[in-house]
């Protein structure tokens, strides 16, 4: 049963970017489609579970000292690979994530659960919790999308459902948009959830150990609900 | 002349136009995790432009000396992600031994930066848009200066929002976000901007 639990605490409990509020930037900048934020969303969840069961195998091979140079060297190899995979056969998905595919390795979700759960667990807790993290991270992007694609274009995965009546607000393909959807979509989260508000802070960040900047001291003792 | 014009395009392009935090998203956690004081905007911005210039200057004959002539530019991910982290570790070493001061100012932010996509985003920027050497550091440089800039207004509308009357549920993050979409929104503005002072 704690298995079961690993896999559905990423979905909606701690959603990766939705609660804990990581991975902004993908979250933003892919999400103008509903199927961009798909394909994201899945490239990034089997970069998770490859690069958390990696991570948990040779944990006890990798110096604490040199680590997150380590970790980062697996996630940088399967992204590579996720995007010679991609580039081969769904050529068009390829080219609309563009740069962000490659910055799958330095998002900071994948980097977190390597240093917060996959570098301290067995192998099959580590596949799932990325299994359900991935998908967490899917299911904002396919919702933040979807909500960006519906008002700013009139169109849902490519069809057309909004009445041509309706002129698409072009405001929510915008940068500006996404920065609007997305505190919209975390602040009914919030409420449904009755959540203590948070600011997005460095608590989460794996770099948090070694930081000590002014900023992340503050947040840490203002924010976290743990 | 075509040269200053070029450079000059390219680095009001990377400040206004394009700016990295607000139409190109790259940077976000630090744009929103460290903006809430004027002083660590500075600082971070500051930090995050110097690395990013060395990260270019580093990685550009990496890129076409290493990679290109062994026909491995597949590998440019992993290998621009090394090649910043252990810069970010050197230049962290330097500064604590040889500019105490700086490092004092800087240091902190340091480790953060490592895992910055701003900093790999720029890298891998100047390679999808073809520029030289020089091109590639007036990028990074304009990029740098954009993030800052970027960060200081919004230190600036954070301190404003810390005294206002928000909405339970708004309160945190979403605010945070819906006061970044607006200053992004203000940005639009710029739009044609460079185009119309250079003729381009």
């Amino acid at each position: 049963m704690s298995y079961m639990k690993e896999f559905t605490k990423g979905i909606i409990k701690e959603n990766p970017n939705m609660v804990m509020l990581l991975g902004m930037c993908p979250t933003l900048a892919v999400t103008t489609m509903a199927v961009n934020g798909l394909g994201m969303g899945l490239s990034t969840t089997f970069v998770l579970v490859c690069s958390n069961v990696v991570i948990s195998l040779i944990k006890k091979l990798i110096p604490s000292a040199v680590r997150l140079p380590c970790y980062i060297v697996v996630i940088a190899g399967f992204v590579t690979f996720v995007s010679l995979m991609l580039q081969a056969f769904i050529p068009a998905l390829y080219s609309s994530l563009g740069m962000f595919l490659s910055l799958i390795t330095v998002n900071c979700i994948i980097l977190g659960r390597a240093e917060m759960f996959a570098s301290k667990n067995k192998v099959l807790p580590s596949a799932l919790d990325g299994l359900g993290m991935g998908l967490g991270f899917t299911l904002t992007l396919v919702l933040v999308g979807s909500i960006r694609e519906i008002f700013g274009a009139g169109q849902w995965f490519g069809i057309t459902v909004m009445p041509e009546v309706l002129e698409p607000m072009t405001l929510f393909i915008l940068p500006a948009g996404g920065f609007f959807v997305l505190g919209a979509v975390i602040a009914i989260v919030n409420r449904i959830m009755k959540k203590k508000p948070r600011e997005i802070s460095c608590q989460n960040c794996p770099n948090a150990g070694n930081c000590y900047s002014g900023g992340c001291m503050q947040n840490q003792e203002n924010g976290g609900n743990e | 002349m075509e040269l200053a014009r070029n450079l000059c395009i390219i680095l009001l392009t990377g400040i206004l136009t394009e700016n990295f935090v607000l139409s190109k998203f790259l940077g976000i956690c630090p744009f929103l995790g460290v903006s809430n004081k004027f002083s660590s905007s500075l600082g971070m911005g500051a930090a995050v432009t110097f690395v990013m210039m060395c990260a270019s200057l580093v990685t550009y004959p990496i890129y076409y000396g290493l990679l290109v002539p062994l026909g491995i530019e597949y590998m440019n991910t992993i290998a621009f992600i090394l090649v910043i982290a252990v810069f970010v570790q050197l230049v962290e070493m330097v500064l604590k031994k040889y500019i105490p001061p700086l490092y004092k100012s800087l240091g902190v932010y340091l480790p953060l930066i490592t895992t910055n996509c701003a900093v790999l985003g720029v890298t891998l920027l100047n390679l999808t848009e073809e520029y030289d050497l020089l091109e590639s550091v007036v990028n990074s440089f304009g990029a740098g200066l954009g993030f800052m800039m970027a960060m200081l207004i919004f230190a600036g509308v954070r301190g404003r929002l810390a005294e206002c009357d928000i909405p339970k549920a708004l309160r945190g993050a979403p605010i945070t976000l819906m006061a970044a979409s607006i200053v992004s929104l203000a940005f639009i503005g710029f739009g044609g901007v460079v185009e119309n002072i250079f003729g381009a």
